[in-house]
């Protein structure tokens, strides 16, 4: 900002508490205080009801005098006149890097006790777990769930299913990077409507929801062809792709035939966003174990 | 007494009201209509994008600042919610600012990135269909509502008027970004963009 502008602050500022101090000491009243002066401000109202024209009491004039002085002392102290920093060295960034380096001093070595444990021990340390607790609070509960317990589309972390696994490597990088759980649109290479059906029973008689009849049979082939590059051949899926196992009772994005038939005719585009730079490597780890815990 | 001379000279009284109410604005505004840090983008600050601008607008006129604040102010406590503190220089494209002054929901500064685009189309048609506990309004008509391609080039162009630096390629190729796309697209778009061109996020 150009100096003229830090002038302009601080000259109509300072004018303008001059003013107001005159303005109250000229509007005061003069000469002796305590005597009265018979004066009335000029109306009658019912004959006899009039207004006396009366200072206010002094208390209430002395609190005038009060912020004003309070004004003059504040931006002595203050950063507010112009480009002044304030006797006392006082600045909101001053202020909040104080804060965090309180707060770095005083957290730290806590995360790094923490994350200099083992992975293991760490998910069952009741006070890490406290932490990653509200860490979980903090970051998790919006798509998982303030139970864990998730939505359709966004997986359930108390159970034991894992789509990328939850060894410490995996769960790590899950939280740091973020995954991308892709299922592409297959319906075209089904054959028409009559596959996409035959699919959709083949895929429910994996986990045993439908009966294996010679129409889910009919579409073993095709899984073989088309889904098992990631579900496996046994339909038991895989982890580097995040392919999740067709064959227990757990769904990502259900179980009905509807369901089913939108995944493989609309395809799916799960996605976890990268925490990485939140959380920075502590606190990573500390919440993968609370996460690893609660599927124990 | 001598307030009687002010009090019953109705030009004078006049003259000294408005000094006394403008001159909060006058040191306290003015000035920083020439300091570079209120006027000029921060770093990576780039005017909104056609469909970003037309969310922008979806959240002006579906009243989102009512509820959810976009200033991250420097204390730990929020910073460490929302990410680094929300800069002037940060908000130069934003007419008006979306400061809001009220935090019904979570401070939306830097919301971009942190939930996939599935999660935030879903979560504002059914809130509660993601967050049982959350109390915001589901917006279910805005993925029927399309964007008005004529109107986001004039609003462009109107921009640029103002001194947004829109190239005559991005005013040209408006309508066609906007083209088909829904309100929920836009507005998604725009959140998806919120506080990302940001180097740092904590």
């Amino acid at each position: 900002m150009p100096a003229f502008w830090h002038w302009f602050i601080a000259a109509g500022t300072i004018l303008f508490v001059i003013w107001c101090a005159w303005l109250v000491s000229w509007s005061a009243k003069q000469g002796p205080q305590n005597v009265a002066d018979d004066d009335v401000v000029g109306h009658k109202w019912d004959g006899d009801l009039q207004e006396w024209n009366n200072p206010a009491p002094k208390w209430w004039l002395y609190l005038y005098f009060l912020t004003i002085a309070w004004a003059v002392g504040y931006m002595i102290a203050y950063p507010g006149l112009g480009s002044w920093g304030g006797a006392l060295g006082w600045s909101q960034q001053g202020q909040y890097e104080s804060e965090m380096q309180d707060a770095a001093a005083r957290y730290e070595p806590i995360y790094e006790k923490f994350a200099a444990m083992d992975f293991e021990e760490l998910s069952k340390n009741a006070d890490a777990n406290k932490l990653g607790k509200s860490l979980y609070a903090s970051y998790c509960t919006t798509c998982h769930g303030s139970d864990a317990r998730g939505a359709t589309g966004y997986p359930n972390l108390t159970d034991d299913d894992w789509l990328w696994g939850n060894s410490e490597a995996a769960l790590t990088a899950t939280l740091k990077n973020g995954r991308g759980g892709v299922m592409p649109v297959l319906a075209p290479a089904l054959g028409g409507d009559k596959g996409i059906d035959n699919m959709v029973k083949y895929v429910q008689s994996l986990s045993g929801i439908a009966e294996p009849d010679s129409d889910a049979m009919s579409a073993q082939s095709m899984f073989l062809a088309v889904c098992s590059a990631c579900h496996n051949a046994d339909g038991t899926g895989n982890q580097v792709f995040g392919a999740p196992n067709l064959t227990d009772d757990i769904w990502l994005y259900g179980s009905s035939d509807d369901a089913i038939r939108t995944t493989i005719v609309q395809g799916r585009n799960g996605m976890m966003p990268a925490h990485g730079e939140l959380l920075g490597d502590n606190r990573t780890k500390i919440l993968a174990a609370y996460i690893y815990s609660l599927s124990k | 007494m001598r307030h009687e001379q002010i009090e019953k000279s109705l030009n004078l009284m006049v003259v000294l009201i408005v000094v006394a109410i403008s001159i909060g604005g006058l040191v306290e505004i003015i000035p920083l209509m020439f300091s570079s840090d209120a006027t000029e983008p921060a770093e990576n600050i780039e005017p909104y994008s056609a469909l970003r601008l037309a969310g922008r607008d979806v959240y002006v006129r579906e009243g989102c600042y009512n509820c959810h604040s976009q200033m991250i102010r420097p204390f730990r406590s929020e910073t460490e919610r929302y990410g680094p503190f929300t800069t002037a220089g940060e908000t130069v494209y934003d007419r008006p600012f979306q400061f809001g002054s009220k935090r019904t929901g979570p401070d939306l500064a830097r919301v971009g990135g942190r939930y996939s685009d599935e999660w935030q189309r879903l979560h504002l048609t059914d809130p509660r269909a993601l967050v049982p506990e959350s109390n915001m309004p589901g917006y279910p008509w805005l993925l029927e509502n399309t964007v008005d391609p004529e109107l986001i080039t004039a609003k462009l162009k109107a921009l640029r008027l103002l001194g947004d630096p829109y190239t005559d390629e991005q005013i040209a190729g408006a309508a066609a970004a906007v083209d088909g796309r829904s309100e929920m697209d836009a507005l998604v778009a725009y959140l998806q963009e919120l506080g990302t061109n940001r180097r740092d996020r904590r």
